[in-house]
């Protein structure tokens, strides 16, 4: 049996004891339900599950939350279906009486089961997807969210983008709507920053299929001078390996999403695109005291070194635990009121949980791609503090419904 | 001038991938007529394989044994699935391989976890061929040249192999007529491990020369055993020559579709397949297969209508069924809500499949459409949950009348191929169409309304629907027009010459069979208060399709069973292991073979509701 299995297992045997022994009711253990594309997307969910065990071991050797009460945590797989996903949480709820929720990958996933937060009033944590409409169009008062949202993290390397002298633009991106929005976004943002540069094409893989040759041949014929890239895992390998056999990155800028990260950038491991500009994560590199501690107990514990997914995991539950100190209560009206505003030391630095729309200021590493000792790391990079990249309250009212 | 060159030449080497995968999969079709849902799976092994082996040993001798060798072992793991687990299902309604293979896919995901861990594996490229050549001035590279040779190269040896060899000739033979080659003498087991090693290792070898394309991730397996699948049947199944036009003309669609259109990615081979299975219902090159002689499969035995033991055992079932909620929790009553509405989607599938005759790989599409029209109206007219329940079946009934037409000029694997295309139409639409449906971000807030809010009352509406809609449904089949239905299922022939319009009657049974799986995909809207694609996508056809032939397609409780044991285990398994791919294809494949003909067959031939077919062949 895996460690997981164990942790659900004693966990189930703990409510059990607890539950039996009526003398315990102080240090009744605080459940969470977490769910997550555990088989869907092992690559960056299993680090992320370690990012999460991490910090709920660092709370509970702490002393737990309220006065004694031990964190616990219901852990299930969505399998990749948002239908299974709204199932699972009924039974998080209901039947395994967790306070609140958090996890999810997938934007259509994480989407509906803040659908379900909204109905059933209980507090949900998006820890990864990345869709606006998680915090803007489709916000409500029992969601709130983690990661960087596409609009920021296109954002950032629009910031980028500009300073490049390239006019002619080319967009290659999966086919739904992680894709779509980035590409808009990095349009419309680049287009008000620079309105000289034009794009002249765009392509639209699907999402685990891409034709790379076919693709790259494509986007060679446009002749740009800059190709802003979204496709990730083994598109991006793909479209990596063709694109520079056939030249397309010869004397060309590419501007790319989530590249820099090691989920992403280590399995291209020689071959990691030198000179892209990329959103990341250059865990062997960020030495600040909070992340030097995370690394450490996460290698020390694991290992292995952390991945994104580890801090996206760490982090979400470290907000949890603090949103409860916060609350002083488990009750679900004072944890949301708790989560507004709530501010964490994440490893990557200081996050605020925005009370306007839900969105944690959690930043990203702008930097560029370099090949060292055969594998890629990313140089010249600095940390893009969310806060910095979000639109003005006036429009990010306009864009969420009222409470 | 240049770029079309290349552009073509991309074309080329896409198609030889796509065609060694498919010239397995339609060699193994041709002889055994297993649907073999497993070979994507082991296109992904060779991939694996390869890569170890080219990690392990490095350098020209690594990578290119590797490729022989990950070939060799996946064909040597395709015959041991051959052996194990196919061999014992041949006497197997029609289909019922498909299941085992099912359960094959679902343990060999969890293997490769297991054993090659989560991180994407970008193997080496290939040595002696890691360059570009120019050609007309466009940089293009040398391995994927190799590649363009590679796929006539394998096409030409197959074609010798069976033109000139004895296994050739018989395989040939079985490939026309398998009973009568059966008859001739031959050894159709000994043939049918050499076509599974054949066909698997061609699979694996697809997959090994891959490597140097793209890094080795766990989700090959299910982005090519579909596309392979539309390779074999554009192609016409069991043709060579056909899968590898097929492979050109895709490969070839797809290179340049994207300059024109790019978004069309997600339809492309889909759109192909509809055309061509409409204009040729037998593939580009495929041929009416030999008529049935009856002699693999043992007649069914003709329905009865339930006599008193089964209809108080019903009563039974329905009593505890409206019990339940008094001791039920709230989840389990979503559970159970949750079951009963896939009860009616399998019974709908069931209906078209089982007294139909017509097996449908796109049955997502109606319960789909169902469930979509309830979102839709919630989203754009504000319509209230009876209202959407009522537009749920005429909008999947709709959609199965308009497609119906289409597919019922088609039979067997062509007729179900052609729903998998045009659910997968449907599929990209509600995908795509992002202002209407939503995209993939589907849409919520389609909660019932509020007097059926509680889970009790939601869960008491879909019992007394379901039960309605199952009871309708069984009623069809005992009347004149089911009789008349099964009549041109097992003889239309004889049902033609006595002035019945068989085609008219599958088209009728098609379009009751979407509009019951609508009303299921209302019901599951509302349960689940969103609706997305991927109530629509492959994999819930293939849930359907596995609840059917799980339960046992030849008896009319089958799909019932069926959907409560599977759903059953996937919510519980889920629940208990992080293996539970392993752990449920295990399951699948140990009733697969304690079953042979669904669980409710089983009960069918043990408790005797009359003679079993088997004692009557």
């Amino acid at each position: 049996m895996n460690r997981f299995a164990r942790t659900a297992k004693s966990a189930v045997l703990g409510a059990v004891l607890a539950a039996t022994a009526t003398t315990a009711w102080a240090a009744d253990p605080i459940r969470i339900g977490e769910i997550n594309s555990y088989t869907g997307l092992p690559a960056f969910t299993i680090p992320y599950r370690n990012g999460w065990e991490l910090a709920v071991e660092e709370v509970n050797a702490k002393g737990g939350l309220l006065g004694g009460r031990k964190l616990e945590v219901v852990s299930r797989d969505d399998s990749g279906k948002p239908e299974d996903a709204v199932r699972i949480a009924s039974e998080l709820v209901n039947s395994e009486k967790v306070v609140a929720l958090a996890g999810t990958f997938f934007s259509h996933i994480g989407l509906a089961v803040s659908d379900f937060a909204a109905r059933n009033k209980t507090l949900f944590i998006a820890a990864e997807p990345l869709t606006d409409a998680v915090t803007w169009e489709k916000g409500n008062r029992y969601t709130f969210r983690l990661r960087p949202s596409t609009y920021m993290q296109a954002a950032m390397l629009v910031e980028e983008a500009a300073k490049l002298p390239a006019k002619r633009w080319v967009t290659v991106a999966p086919n739904y709507e992680y894709g779509q929005s980035a590409v808009a976004s990095f349009k419309a943002l680049l287009k008000a920053k620079r309105p000289d540069v034009e794009f002249v094409s765009e392509q639209w893989p699907a999402q685990g299929k891409i034709d790379a040759g076919s693709t790259v041949q494509a986007l060679n014929a446009a002749n740009p001078d800059a190709i802003f890239n979204v496709t990730f895992g083994p598109d991006l390998s793909k479209f990596v390996r063709e694109g520079t056999t056939r030249g397309l990155f010869d004397n060309r800028a590419v501007v790319s999403l989530l590249t820099g990260e090691p989920e992403y950038l280590d399995p291209l491991k020689g071959e990691a695109p030198e000179g892209w500009i990329v959103t990341g994560y250059p865990q062997e590199q960020v030495d600040t005291p909070e992340h030097k501690a995370f690394r450490d107990a996460y290698m020390k514990r694991f290992n292995d070194y952390p991945r994104l997914g580890s801090i996206v995991g760490y982090s979400t539950f470290q907000a949890l635990a603090a949103a409860i100190e916060k609350a002083g209560s488990t009750d679900t009206e004072k944890l949301v009121d708790a989560m507004k505003g709530l501010n964490i030391t994440s490893p990557l630095g200081p996050v605020t949980f925005r009370a306007i729309d839900h969105q944690a200021t959690m930043g990203a590493y702008v930097g560029k791609v370099a090949l060292k000792g055969g594998k890629g790391v990313m140089v010249d990079w600095r940390y893009a503090d969310g806060a910095k990249y979000l639109p003005a309250d006036d429009e990010v009212a306009k864009r969420r419904p009222k409470e | 001038m240049g770029f079309y060159v290349t552009q073509f030449m991309s074309g080329l080497a896409q198609a030889a991938t796509l065609f060694l995968v498919a010239s397995g999969l339609s060699i193994i079709f041709g002889v055994t007529r297993i649907v073999n849902f497993a070979h994507g799976s082991f296109y992904m092994l060779g991939a694996y394989m390869a890569y170890t082996v080219s990690d392990v040993v490095g350098g020209f001798a690594g990578f290119w044994g590797g490729i022989v060798a990950a070939a060799l072992a996946a064909g040597v793991i395709g015959v041991v699935m051959e052996m194990v687990l196919l061999r014992r299902l041949y006497r197997s309604p029609e289909l019922f391989q498909l299941l085992a293979t099912f359960g094959v896919v679902l343990v060999i995901q969890d293997l490769a976890l297991t054993i090659w861990g989560p991180e994407d594996l970008l193997g080496p490229r290939a040595p002696g061929l890691e360059g570009r050549v120019r050609i007309l001035g466009q940089a293009f590279p040398q391995y994927d040249v190799f590649l363009i040779v590679l796929g006539p190269v394998v096409l030409a040896l197959l074609l010798l192999l069976f033109k000139w060899t004895r296994w050739g000739t018989l395989v040939r033979a079985a490939t026309q007529d398998r009973e009568m080659t059966g008859a001739l003498g031959v050894n159709e087991r000994r043939l049918f491990t050499s076509v599974l090693f054949v066909g698997c290792a061609l699979a694996g070898l697809g997959g090994a020369l891959q490597v140097p394309r793209e890094a080795v991730n766990l989700q090959m397996d299910v982005s090519m055993v579909v596309e392979a699948f539309v390779v074999v049947v554009v192609g016409g199944m069991g043709s060579l020559m056909g899968a590898f036009l097929a492979a050109l003309l895709i490969g070839q669609l797809q290179a340049f579709g994207i300059l024109i259109f790019p978004q069309i990615t997600l339809v492309l081979v889909f759109l192909v397949m509809a055309v061509v299975l409409v204009v040729r219902p037998y593939g580009l090159l495929g041929k009416p297969p030999a008529a049935a002689r009856g002699a693999a499969h043992a007649p069914e035995a003709p329905l009865r209508p339930a006599g008193l033991p089964a209809k108080l055992f019903g009563v039974a079932v329905l009593a505890v069924l409206l019990l339940l909620p008094v001791v039920a929790g709230q989840y389990a009553l979503v559970v159970l809500t949750e079951t009963l509405v896939l009860v009616l989607f399998a019974a709908s599938l069931h209906f078209m499949m089982g007294p139909g005759g017509m097996v449908s790989f796109g049955h997502a599409a109606y319960f789909g459409l169902g469930a979509y029209a309830a979102g839709l109206l919630t989203k754009h007219m504000d319509g209230g949950m009876l209202a959407g329940l009522v537009t749920a079946p005429v909008l999947g009934g709709l959609g199965a009348l308009l497609f119906g037409w289409f597919c019922v000029r088609l039979s067997g694997v062509y007729l179900a191929m052609l729903t998998l295309a045009f659910a997968q139409i449907v599929w990209s639409v509600a995908f795509q169409w992002t202002a209407v449906t939503g995209g993939d971000n589907g849409i919520l807030g389609v909660w019932p309304a509020p007097w059926a809010s509680a889970k009790w009352v939601y869960y008491y509406l879909t019992l007394a629907v379901v039960t309605g809609a199952v009871l309708m449904l069984r009623r069809a089949i005992f009347a004149p027009f089911g009789y008349a239905m099964r009549a041109g299922r097992d003889s239309p022939l004889r049902s033609e010459a006595i002035g019945m319009d068989v085609r008219r009657l599958q088209w009728l049974a098609f379009t009751a069979a979407g509009a019951m799986a609508g009303l299921a995909g209302g019901l599951y809207a509302y349960a689940k208060g969103s609706v997305f694609p991927t109530f629509l996508s492959v994999p819930a056809s293939v849930d359907a399709l596995v609840m059917v032939l799980m339960g046992g397609v030849q008896t009319i409780a089958g799909p019932l069973v069926g959907a409560a044991v599977f759903h059953g285990l996937e919510t519980e398994v889920v629940r208990y292991t992080d293996f539970w791919r392993l752990i449920l294809g295990g399951i699948i494949i140990l009733l697969v073979l304690a079953f042979p003909k669904g669980i409710a067959g089983a009960a069918d031939a043990w408790f005797g509701s009359g003679r079993s077919a088997e004692g009557r062949a």
